[in-house]
């Protein structure tokens, strides 16, 4: 068996992996999202690099989006995009940014205390920013900022996720014992659909550390 | 006649506009389409990048997207320790972190991403910690080196880095940050 040529670990981690999972941050991770406006590829959150006073929410959504597939890639209406944020431990949601396309822009809710929590998520309030989507074809992006101070972008943009996927590929498979040197970027080329927020700190919880989850849901 | 039917006609229209009007404050103040909607099929998932597809299994991962973080460790982590070990051969003892495996499994399946408020913000740049995570960093290097890089990060060196050190294009100074699309 080509695999005893391996290390045990190797084997076992081929084996582990053979049945078609692909390690790629999150893209197309679950059966049930694969391929579909849900699927979320990455969740990024930072202090801004211009302004840290303010923090950066960067949630991903349809991977591995080719130019051409992008030129017609939307959001979709029935699919709330959510970054849940815990504040105080136990990690259930204290306030929640929810963004929801609808007719060509981004609603933006919050940050706010969440109506309900966990697997059902209401829509609070009234929208703190709408952003119009910005289109495949447009020169620059449509960036607004509200009067509390929130920026928003909404619109594809390059995948920012990099990884020599294929080679992870054949070392699972058992056709590869490393990694190559240098690697090739399985997902350049590629881009997603993407929202962007730059929202100040006065606005989220006044505490040193915060824990930060993205989810996708479909309208009920 | 005519009179009768011009008015009935203008009703008819501004009941229909009525009703337009109706659907759209439906849920809230006129102008927002969205207020008190409801949506409630779970969809994915995301916390750390990459945590689902490397720790759980395919039976599990649409279970996986449907529990909440605050029970995440209790159904996931005794998978992830599993998992850790059989990609280590059963020899898993610590990593750059110091940490064993039920610690750092306990770590992984509570599937958030932790995030300072107060300072830097990186997933890992060899001084801070799980204090968020930006754009350039590099989480897969940061992700193989835990798992396989044994106490020191120089075990396993071809399973260490996948040596795509970077984006394939270069991200923006200011706002929105991440690069026009392709």
């Amino acid at each position: 068996m080509k695999k005893k040529k391996l290390l045990i670990g190797i084997g076992l981690f081929a084996l582990i992996l053979t049945s078609g999972l692909i390690w790629a941050s999150d893209h197309a991770d679950a059966p049930s999202v694969k391929g579909k406006s849900d699927d979320i590829t990455d969740l990024y959150v930072f202090q801004s690099p211009t302004n840290p006073n303010n923090l950066v929410f960067i949630g991903n959504v349809q991977g591995l989006l080719s130019p051409a597939l992008t030129a017609n890639a939307s959001f979709d209406p029935n699919t709330l995009i959510e970054f849940k944020i815990n504040s105080t431990g136990g990690l259930v949601e204290d306030h929640v940014i929810q963004c929801v396309y609808n007719n060509g822009k981004m609603y933006i809710y919050g940050p706010a205390a969440p109506i309900t929590t966990g697997a059902t998520s209401t829509i609070v309030g009234n929208a703190s920013l709408i952003i119009p989507v910005t289109s495949y074809t447009a020169n620059a992006p449509t960036v607004v900022t509200s009067t509390s101070g929130i920026s928003g972008f909404a619109g594809p943009r390059d995948d920012p996720f990099f990884f020599d996927l294929n080679q992870f590929h054949a070392i699972t498979g058992g056709t590869a014992t490393s990694f190559n040197n240098p690697g090739k970027d399985s997902f350049a080329g590629t881009n997603v659909m993407s929202v962007v927020l730059e929202i100040p700190k006065s606005l989220l919880p006044n505490v040193p550390k915060l824990n930060v989850w993205m989810q996708t849901k479909q309208h009920m | 006649m005519k009179k009768k039917l011009f008015i009935t006609l203008l009703g008819i229209s501004l009941l229909g506009l009525g009703l337009d009007s109706c659907k759209k404050n439906i849920n809230g103040p006129a102008g927002d389409p969205n207020t008190g909607e409801v949506f409630g099929i779970q969809g994915d998932q995301v916390g750390r990048p990459g945590i689902a597809t490397v720790f759980v299994a395919a039976a599990d991962k649409d279970a996986f997207n449907q529990t909440q973080p605050s029970a995440m460790s209790a159904a996931f982590q005794s998978k992830f320790q599993t998992q850790l070990q059989a990609y280590n051969g059963g020899n898993y003892t610590t990593n750059i972190l110091g940490l064993d495996a039920p610690t750092f499994t306990g770590v992984l399946s509570s599937d958030v991403l932790n995030v300072s408020t107060t300072g830097t913000t990186t997933y890992y740049d060899g001084k801070n910690v799980l204090t968020g995570r930006n754009l350039t960093d590099n989480v897969i290097d940061i992700s193989l080196t835990l798992i396989f890089g044994g106490p020191n990060g120089t075990a396993n060196p071809g399973l260490t880095s996948d040596h795509v050190p970077a984006n394939d294009k270069p991200f923006l100074t200011s706002f929105p940050y991440e690069a026009a699309p392709w």
